[in-house]
């Protein structure tokens, strides 16, 4: 990768640019540099599993690790400006990359300020790993200095989690660790090192990782169930595939899009499901949920077979249960069973990998569903309730436009991170996705602060040819600007995009909407000028208030080989339509301000 | 405010007329009411390690699962120990307790026992030891054994069903209750039927 950091200390190495090291066996590498200590075992672990990047902060507890790592010349580390923001890398990294992210950090605040990344791993269930350095066994328990129990904390945000008690065996923990992360429902998992433990002598390089025996992952579904579930669909009238992120975590977009092609059955995404379907196919309706289009709202309100894949049914998708797609008989497709009618009932549970499945399904669906009427009520429904914003010349710059401009400005490869708040949604709802593992974003846990550091993970995941497009807030920004300092230490290729509207701005709509305009704490007096704040980490900064002057910024921080921030003035009134108020009907949203008082 | 777009507004839409309940499940007009809620006895066999009360107790509150008792001890195998719960839920609740109870990593196999399993509690009833004679005979009357005895109070140990238990513990407050300490239901399958099976069929013991 010619604008990352490792090409550039690989040149001044010529010896490591010729050789892959991800390619060599375990044996090779016991050989070149075989384990002596806790720490070497971990990462020859790491290595064996042909893991790249580390995201982390340094600090005591952690330090035999670094120490091992500083002899790996297949591991290249990033330290990043906060241990959230090692976290919230590698998650992005995992996204793009499909493979677990690595992020590490010492014991106590160290360990407690990776919390927010594992905690939003875990609700979008993205693979991740945590390295976490933790006391001396013997202090453990004693409120030594920095301990803090990591296990305890992050059990409940945690896939599993591993106390590491065994030199011998804590590379085993780490490779057990990282086959768990991204096996079955991925999502991240933590493994606590105690320093004695990685500083004790053993010559045991770890073995094959694998996940525990008490883990299984199921496969293909009941060949009965599907049958039945088959013969639903083909009787259906009004059809429609919700897919969920499972559906771009478990690789099964080829199958999706066959499936739905073959059968001409509509497809909805959920948000983190963005990018499992071409956004630009006659079939699409976009993503449906609280700010989905209006579109994808009717035709899940409406449907009368639903196939949920790889999905949830989070909340923020249902809006209230009791008018959630209530007339659907609804088939859901999970590789976790404790999905199942756990908030909408499935009246044809399918356990297993999503790819598997929808390929037992496509083998068994005899004929398509006759639903012509339906996907023309669904076009129909397309043109009633366009996407289309208004850019009157005399107000104030429209977020819209500025998400417009840099789509059309970038290729259809092209990766999207975003913040928490208006700017997510309109990045979400005026970008056109048609790949998957483009769109990283915070869904579950809606952590302010995501993009930046999500945008570095992405960039060592992503192709050379792949541009890395940061939506941010004024506030979610300030969240985490720090690693712009990172970014531009690596010289990464990154353009962030800053809707500045001075306020919360998602927190002023509600207010506006809920609170009878009260705006307590969400206006800003006074907003640091991001294009200097900029410039003064290193990277280039622009701002721009205009229409005209947009498609030129933008083209100047595209072409500028390195970290830029493009401050966009935009309207500090504009609200994000449609809206489902929060436990409303799907097919009750809101398209303005006047739509959402009659509710 | 600015923004919003051009459509039909929310009273102009089609409505569809089904519902769903609070459980997500389709209303159906003929039957439904709201769900009744059920006892359940869980057996849940684990890898026998440190942490694993924690997580099984901190999963069922974070959630919002009622446990009635919580039992854990060592099994015929030393790796393995085994949890009995008891917790009343609506039937989805049940179902979904006992699958996230599977995702934990330590739990090996989790089986709701049917209502003929062998279920045991023990409870130790401290009472004022003023009228020593009646304490012995109403322990008599309940098999209890009188398991301390001194010159204020004395101690009996009860044994059997929850109904057994709960009528004991009524029946020697009469005394003057000083303590009282009960363990939880622990239970088995009967006959030769195993408590936990792995998924494929196999005794989860070995
Ligand atoms: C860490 C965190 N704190 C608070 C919130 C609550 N919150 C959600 S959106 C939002 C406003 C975000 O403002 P800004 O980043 O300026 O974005 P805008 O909505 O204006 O686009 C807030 C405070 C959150 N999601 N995450």
């Amino acid at each position: 990768m010619s604008d990352s950091p490792v090409s550039e200390m690989d040149e001044t190495n010529e010896a490591s640019e010729e050789i892959d090291r991800t390619e060599h066996s375990p044996e090779q590498r016991a050989e070149e540099r075989p384990v002596t200590t806790g720490a070497d075992s971990v990462v020859r672990a790491l290595e064996n599993a042909g893991v790249e990047y580390l995201f982390g902060v340094q600090g005591g507890a952690i330090m035999p690790v670094y120490d091992a790592l500083y002899d790996s010349e297949q591991l290249t580390h990033l330290t990043m400006a906060h241990e959230q923001g090692a976290s919230h890398a590698a998650d992005a990294y995992g996204i793009v990359a499909g493979e677990p992210g690595v992020c590490l950090a010492t014991s106590g605040p160290g360990a407690t300020n990776l919390v927010t990344g594992i905690a939003d791993a875990n609700m979008d269930s993205d693979p991740m790993i945590a390295l976490t350095g933790q006391v001396p066994t013997a202090f453990v328990g004693n409120d030594a200095f920095q301990e803090t129990d990591t296990t305890g904390v992050t059990d409940p945000i945690t896939k599993t989690n591993f106390f590491a008690s065994d030199p011998d065996e804590v590379g085993d923990d780490v490779g057990a660790a990282l086959a768990l992360a991204n096996t079955g429902r991925p999502g991240p998992t933590l493994v606590d090192l105690p320093k004695d433990i990685t500083n004790a002598e053993t010559d045991r390089e770890p073995g094959e990782p694998k996940t525990p025996d008490t883990f299984h992952a199921p496969e293909k579904a009941d060949e009965a169930a599907v049958e039945e579930t088959a013969r639903a669909i083909e009787a259906a009238d009004k059809p429609v595939i919700l897919a969920g992120g499972g559906v771009i975590k478990g690789d099964a977009t080829d199958e999706l899009r066959a499936f739905a092609k073959e059968y001409e059955i509509p497809v909805i995404t959920t948000m983190p499901g963005i990018g499992a379907f071409p956004e630009d196919h006659e079939l699409s309706l976009e993503w449906a949920g609280m700010h989905g289009t209006g579109f994808a709202n009717m035709a899940i309100t409406h449907c009368d077979v639903l196939i949920g894949i790889g999905t949830r049914f989070d909340d923020r998708l249902t809006g209230g249960i009791e008018t959630f797609a209530p007339e659907a008989k609804v088939v859901h497709v999970d590789i976790d069973p404790a999905e199942i009618s756990k908030n909408i009932h499935a009246d044809y549970p399918l356990i297993g990998d999503a790819g598997a499945v929808i390929e037992q399904l496509h083998e068994e669906i005899e004929f398509a569903p006759d639903a012509d009427e339906w996907r023309e009520q669904c076009q129909t429904w397309k043109s009633e309730y366009p996407m289309d914003y208004q850019t009157p010349d005399d107000e104030p710059l429209k977020p819209e436009f500025v998400v417009e401009a840099l789509d059309e400005a970038t290729s259809d490869r092209a990766i999207v991170t975003t913040g928490v708040g208006q700017h997510q949604m309109w990045a979400s709802q005026y970008w056109t996705f048609t790949e998957p593992r483009t769109w990283v974003s915070s869904h579950g846990l809606g952590t302010m602060g995501y993009g930046l550091p999500a945008a570095i993970g992405a960039r060592l995941a992503a192709d050379d040819d792949q541009e890395v497009i940061c939506f941010e807030g004024d506030g979610s920004l300030l969240m985490t600007i720090q690693e712009l300092s990172v970014a531009v230490r690596e010289n990464m290729d990154i353009t962030v995009a800053v809707l500045n509207n001075e306020y919360v701005g998602m927190v002023r709509q509600w207010q506006d909407a809920f609170f009878e305009g009260r705006h307590a704490a969400s206006e800003y007096s006074w907003c640091p000028e991001f294009d200097k704040l900029a410039e003064a980490f290193g990277a280039r900064g622009f701002a721009v208030d205009d229409y005209d002057e947009v498609a030129d910024t933008i083209e100047a921080a595209l072409e500028y080989d390195g970290p830029s921030v493009i401050d966009f003035h935009i309207d500090p009134r504009a609200n994000v339509y449609p809206m489902v108020p929060s436990g409303g009907a799907n097919g009750q949203f809101a398209l303005s301000e006047a739509q959402l008082e009659d509710l | 405010m600015t923004g919003g777009l051009q459509g039909p507004g929310p009273l102009d839409r089609p409505q569809p007329t089904g519902r769903r309940n609070s459980q997500g499940i389709r209303v159906d007009p003929d039957a439904e009411a709201d769900p009744e809620t059920r006892r359940a006895v869980l057996s849940a066999l684990v890898e026998h390690e440190p942490g694993v009360l924690a997580e099984v107790s901190g999963l069922f509150s974070r959630r919002q699962f009622n446990i009635e008792s919580l039992t854990v001890g060592p099994t015929e195998n030393d790796n393995r120990a085994r949890i009995t719960l008891v917790f009343e839920e609506p039937e989805p609740g049940l179902e979904q307790a006992k699958k996230q109870l599977e995702k934990l990593l330590p739990v090996v196999s989790v089986t709701e026992l049917p209502d003929d399993a062998t279920r045991r509690e023990l409870a130790l009833i401290k009472v004022s030891a003023t009228r020593p004679d009646e304490v012995s005979a109403l322990a008599s009357m309940y098999d209890a054994q009188a398991v301390d005895a001194g010159r204020e109070t004395i101690t009996v140990e009860v044994t059997g069903s929850k109904q057994k238990i709960d009528a004991a513990v009524e029946a020697f407050d009469r005394f003057g209750t000083h303590e009282i300490v009960r363990t939880g239901i622990a239970a088995l399958s009967r006959g030769a039927e195993y408590t936990a099976t792995t998924p494929d069929g196999a005794p989860a013991d070995d």
